[in-house]
């Protein structure tokens, strides 16, 4: 049987597990695929953190991809990093750069099982900050240059792929090889604040050839979290990797309050099997939910079926179609066929389509639509008290580790 | 990484920077050095890796984990890729 | 096998009866 096929069954625990620690941002990227912004007052604690790194360990889960939020604007964040380490759980961690001082960046080479993952979304700042924030292009290269100069190599590069840098890939790449670096490249979905700017933002037809291409001549260097599988039905090349929609299956997300979702993309209710602090904790959920359960049944192809691409494209994403309001069954918004926009047409005419219900954008930046926005960030307005817990800075309560300035 | 070349008649270890992970149709294989990820697709594959560790050969991990003789070839040839990926190496012994 | 190789349906429809398959710890949507 092929491994796929053991996959499509569910594994006994995860092999992709993204753990997200906080909703607390410094930028508010406007896509950003948790609406991040604001610290949850329901955060897990240290302690809640360490009882997750423990249950990790027992099964055998030997890798997290750690996000947020800006992570590391927890003040146990490294603490939170080493303990995983020392219980056999190895991190990769996606940042801002924010937090990675030249100091730090010299702890983090010579800590083994620590990987990190930078975000930049052009490789310019013309093209980046219009949609991470002003000046954070600069403060990713910062981080960059800071882990070059302590000697850290082979740090991922993590772009989300937009119209308006497809054009970029091959600087995005001169860029990853400059600082000795891995380049990976991933779908935009409309998820988070990223429901309000896909229309936007998200590649048009004719480019998700030219990605296509690309990806087709450099797939061998490039990671993509096999994230382009809808492409497939482009080619007679499949791009390499299982082709699958893991949610539920091999993989998910813990998420800064405990809650375990199917996907990291897929932050909403429906998508929600339960939490850590359950009584039967994160195994009880991966092992026991309902929803688990239900997305390891076999999946009709519905609409999808008869297409000739199916068996390399599988009707592509499910959150995409769930946040596109399009049938899960059917096929994907970006449906390299054309079929995805025609039913996208049938959603602008008829129901209204399910919005991200758990948002921590900052006041003000919610119904953010409109790309390019100017996005200022800095220390909170200490006139601008909060009038509830849920309100305050994303900084709050997090005294700033000492190598910030 | 092991540069020799697999040879079924010296003794076997699973290497030390990896952990295996059971999974009900065989095993999940995790280097840490590498953080390469593989998996094994039978039951009896990690029979036979488990049994490395007490055989004097490969060849007597084969017999003690009762690999039919007709897949010994087969298996052998999986445990030589493993080597090659360095999941298992030669035991000093 | 870089990191990012995995094997692909072509291939794992020829090589079926591998007992041993690679697979890339980034194949899977985490993060972005
Ligand atoms: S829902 Fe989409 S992002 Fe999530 S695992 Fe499936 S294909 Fe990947
Ligand atoms: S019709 Fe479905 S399977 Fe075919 S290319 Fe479109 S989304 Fe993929």
């Amino acid at each position: 049987m092929k491994l796929v096929e053991h996959f499509q069954h569910g594994l006994d625990a995860p092999i992709c597990l993204t753990w997200e620690l906080t909703y607390a941002c410094n930028l508010s990227c406007v896509h950003c695929l948790s609406s991040s912004g604001r610290r949850d007052p329901r955060e897990l604690s240290t302690e809640e953190c360490k009882a997750v790194v423990d249950e990790l360990q027992r099964l055998q889960v030997f890798y997290v991809n750690i996000g947020g939020g800006e992570p590391t604007v927890r003040s146990d964040f490294w603490e939170i990093v080493e303990y995983a380490v020392d219980h056999q759980v190895g991190v990769k961690f996606s940042t801002n750069g924010v937090r990675i001082t030249p100091e730090r960046a010299r702890w983090l080479a010579e800590s083994d099982y620590v990987d990190v993952q930078l975000s930049l979304d052009g490789a310019t700042p013309e093209v980046n900050d219009p949609v991470r924030g002003d000046g954070s292009f600069d403060t990713t290269m910062t981080a960059m240059r800071n882990l070059r100069d302590a000697g850290f190599t082979g740090f991922k590069i993590s772009v989300v792929m937009t119209r308006h840098n497809i054009g970029q890939l091959d600087e995005f790449k001169r860029i990853a090889d400059e600082f000795d670096a891995q380049l990976r490249i991933t779908r935009l979905r409309p998820s988070g604040r990223g429901a309000d700017t896909w229309d936007e933002l998200h590649p048009l037809p004719e480019q998700q050839l030219e990605l296509y291409d690309w990806l087709v001549a450099h797939g061998e260097d490039v990671l993509t979290g096999d994230s382009f599988f809808h492409l497939n039905a482009l080619g007679s090349t499949p791009l390499p990797g299982l082709n699958l929609c893991g949610a539920g299956r091999v993989v998910c997300l813990i998420d800064p309050v405990g809650d375990v979702y199917a996907c990291p993309f897929a932050i909403h209710e429906e998508f929600r099997g339960g939490n850590v602090r359950d009584e039967g904790g994160f195994t009880g959920v991966w092992r026991g939910s309902d929803l688990f359960s239900r997305l390891r049944e076999p999946q009709t192809g519905g609409a999808c079926s008869s297409c000739s691409a199916f068996d390399s494209c599988q009707g592509g994403c499910m959150a995409a179609k769930f946040f596109t309001g399009l049938p899960l069954d059917g096929p994907d918004p970006e449906c390299v066929k054309g079929n995805g926009e025609r039913a996208l047409e049938l959603v602008g005419a008829g129901a209204p389509k399910p919005t991200p219900d758990k948002d921590h954008s900052r006041t003000g930046k919610k119904k953010q639509t409109g790309v390019p926005v100017a996005i200022g960030w800095g220390p909170p307005e200490p006139e601008r008290l909060p009038d509830r817990a849920c309100d305050t800075s994303p900084l709050a309560g997090m005294p700033a580790p000492r190598e910030v300035r | 990484m092991s540069t020799e070349t697999f040879a079924p008649d010296r003794p076997y270890r699973l290497s030390p920077s990896v952990a295996l992970r059971p999974e009900p149709f065989g095993a999940l294989v995790y280097d840490f050095t590498t953080r390469k990820l593989s998996f094994l697709k039978t039951r009896l594959l990690v029979d036979v890796v488990h049994a490395l560790d007490d055989a004097p050969d490969a060849h007597a991990a084969l017999r003690s984990a009762e690999v039919p003789d007709d897949d010994h070839d087969r298996y052998l040839d999986a445990l030589a890729g493993l080597a090659s990926a360095g999941t298992i190496e030669v035991r000093g012994d | 096998m870089s990191e990012n190789h995995t094997v692909t349906t072509a291939e794992a429809d020829i090589e079926e009866d591998l007992l041993v398959e690679e697979v890339s710890i980034d194949g899977m949507c985490g993060v972005y």
